[in-house]
């Protein structure tokens, strides 16, 4: 019962990270039907500009929030000079342009950073905290909470705000959208730059517990991506959940199969997902144009 | 005039003579491992190019194929006994039955849902290969025993170039029959529209799941001559980056050209190689080069000069 306990915790905090990364995926792919492969390397970014500012000599709350913003930028810059100029092109080239700038992103990131793991201090310090047998670190539960706190924010952004609305709408149908006056570029833009935030943010969040480097990207990129897959994709709730499933699945797996296979655990479940229930567990059934 | 140059076979021809006139200016042995190299990519990429250019179907792990073909090369010889040409056949069979296998669930999914279909497979295969170290190697891979045909022992880089070429050179003449077949406009049927297709009578679950083996058996054959030729493998042969490349080469190069696969496969084999200085750009270059020419030269560039000149 302490191995369950202890598992579920590793798998919920790891889960988190998962969700907020598929949660990137499914904003992205709502507003302009792109798979976003380079949404890990914001994890990425997120954790190793705070990292490498704070080896600067710039404190670390200041360096968070300076990272959060240099991801920002990068979100946009991928969205204005990649994303943009291809518009129209099939599902097939947008994913692959994504893919090469995931690769750039991680050469970019090999050259200014550097190849080694780096970790950062923890929000909230101290020992585990032991609950029925199992421990769990603080760190834990502020990534947990980071978690539930970014997903509220974003609800309200999206559900009260006329902004939000905009993005609802964009997302809806474009040519509508744009006959009643919304800039759709600039919603689809705002959409990469929150999806690059939050992706910093978990990047930053999970650093002090799974340390960080410039190669993490990739297959955080493609376990998101799977945890999308499982909720749904087009659906944050089932974005959420599809996160903290995997996370759960893998560390059950890792525990009671095999650690060797863990990784292998998020690529199954794509596979399974795709052929028993292609929609996911809140997708919406797709239609094909003929 | 026109006549040569629009017959199906003029690709073919023209490369031939590109690998018959390349020994002229190649100054050294290294020259002539590089340009097999560059033969064993352009193989697997004329496969993908078939799967993806014509029959217009995605696939992210082909990279598993050539680590099934790379891997049989090795285990066969050395844990199993079998000579090194059985197991260079024996993998490409085994590529073909895992891609039957496994082609005709993933082949009902579409566009970016199959993508990641693929992508999943490669990358299982990958990790598969990576754990099973006892046969294996694990991540540290295991050596290759050289290929040995009536006796004779195949090395030499000169001789490796004139096979890997003529395999090539086979495989591409066979991929451009294929395309001028019935079969070849029902798979560029089904890439228009595969709901047409059918109408039309075309069986196009079958279609799909053929072109699918076939082009695993080609990355297959591609796989074990890099492995002979290297004579060491390891896992990344069937990695994530190694798919992509495989995709990189053949969207580079213009999606359903054959000549375009041994282009963008000279590129991309010959881009670290010319960057061995500036070893670490080496990723961002790649990820440059794969944006730009996926936004700026959408048909490839075989096909954008072809029509250039043309015009002209």
């Amino acid at each position: 019962m302490p191995e369950l306990l202890q598992f579920a915790f590793s798998g919920l905090t790891v889960g988190a990270v998962y969700a907020l990364v598929a949660l990137g995926f499914t904003l992205i792919y709502n507003s302009c039907d792109v798979i976003n492969f380079a949404q890990g390397e914001f994890v990425m970014l997120g954790g190793m500009t705070t990292v490498f500012l704070g080896l600067a000599g710039v404190p670390l709350p200041l360096a968070a929030c300076l990272a959060v913003v240099v991801t920002i930028a990068v979100g946009l810059a991928l969205h204005r000079f990649a994303i943009e100029p291809a518009r129209g092109s099939g599902a097939v080239v947008l994913i692959i342009i994504t893919i090469g700038a995931s690769i750039f992103l991680r050469g970019a990131a090999q050259v200014v950073f550097d190849k080694r793991f780096h970790s950062l201090p923890p929000v909230v310090g101290g020992d585990a905290i032991r609950i029925a047998g199992a421990a769990i670190l603080p760190q834990s539960l502020v990534v947990l909470a980071g978690a539930v706190v970014i997903l509220v924010l974003l609800w309200g952004f999206i559900e009260r705000t006329i902004i939000g609305k905009a993005m609802v709408a964009t997302a809806a149908n474009e040519l509508a959208a744009r006959l009643v006056g919304i800039d759709t570029r600039a919603t689809v833009g705002l959409s990469f730059a929150i999806s690059a935030a939050i992706g910093a943010v978990a990047g930053i969040l999970i650093a002090p517990i799974t340390l960080t480097s410039y190669d993490i990207g990739t297959l955080l990129a493609l376990k998101g991506f799977a945890a999308a897959m499982l909720g749904g994709i087009g659906s944050a709730v089932g974005a959420v959940v599809g996160g903290l499933l995997l996370g759960l699945l893998e560390a059950f797996a890792a525990g009671f199969v095999s650690s060797q296979y863990k990784d292998a655990v998020a690529f199954l479940i794509i596979l399974i997902v795709l052929l028993a229930m292609p929609r996911g567990l809140f997708g919406r059934a797709p239609v094909e144009r003929v | 005039m026109r006549a040569l140059l629009n017959h199906r076979l003029f690709p073919a021809l023209a490369m031939s003579a590109v690998v018959v006139l390349l020994p002229l200016v190649l100054p050294s042995a290294y020259y002539y491992r590089v340009a097999a190299l560059v033969f064993v990519f352009a193989l697997a990429a004329v496969g993908l190019n078939l799967l993806m250019g014509f029959a217009g179907q995605v696939s992210l792990g082909h990279a598993g194929f050539m680590g099934i073909g790379a891997y049989a090369v090795a285990i066969g010889p050395t844990h199993l006994g079998v000579p090194s040409w059985l197991a260079f056949v024996g993998g490409a069979g085994l590529s073909a039955l895992v891609a039957f296998a496994v082609g005709r669930p993933i082949l009902r999914l579409k566009g970016h849902y199959l993508a990641v279909a693929t992508l999943g497979f490669g990358l299982l295969l990958a990790i598969a290969f990576s754990n099973e170290a006892r046969f294996t190697g694990g991540p540290d891979g295991m050596a290759v025993p050289r290929l040995a045909v009536f006796g004779f022992s195949v090395r030499g880089a000169q001789v490796w170039y004139w096979i890997t070429a003529a395999s090539f050179l086979i495989g591409a003449v066979l991929a451009l029959n294929l395309i001028e077949s019935p079969s070849g406009r029902a798979l560029r049927a089904i890439h228009d529209s595969e709901v047409a297709a059918r109408v039309l009578g075309v069986d196009v679950a079958r279609t799909k799941l053929a072109v699918f083996v076939v082009s695993a058996v080609y990355a297959s054959v591609a796989g074990s001559y890099f492995a002979l030729l290297n004579g060491h493998i390891t896992p990344d042969v069937s990695g994530f980056l190694r798919s992509i490349e495989l995709v990189a080469m053949v969207v580079l190069g213009g999606l359903g050209s054959v000549a375009g696969s041994l282009v963008g496969a000279a590129l991309l084999v010959m881009l670290p190689q010319t960057l061995t200085s500036l070893h670490d750009y080496e990723h961002m270059a790649l990820g440059l080069i794969i944006m730009s020419v996926m936004i700026f030269l959408r048909a490839g560039i075989v096909p954008t000069l072809a029509r250039a000149l043309r015009r002209a």
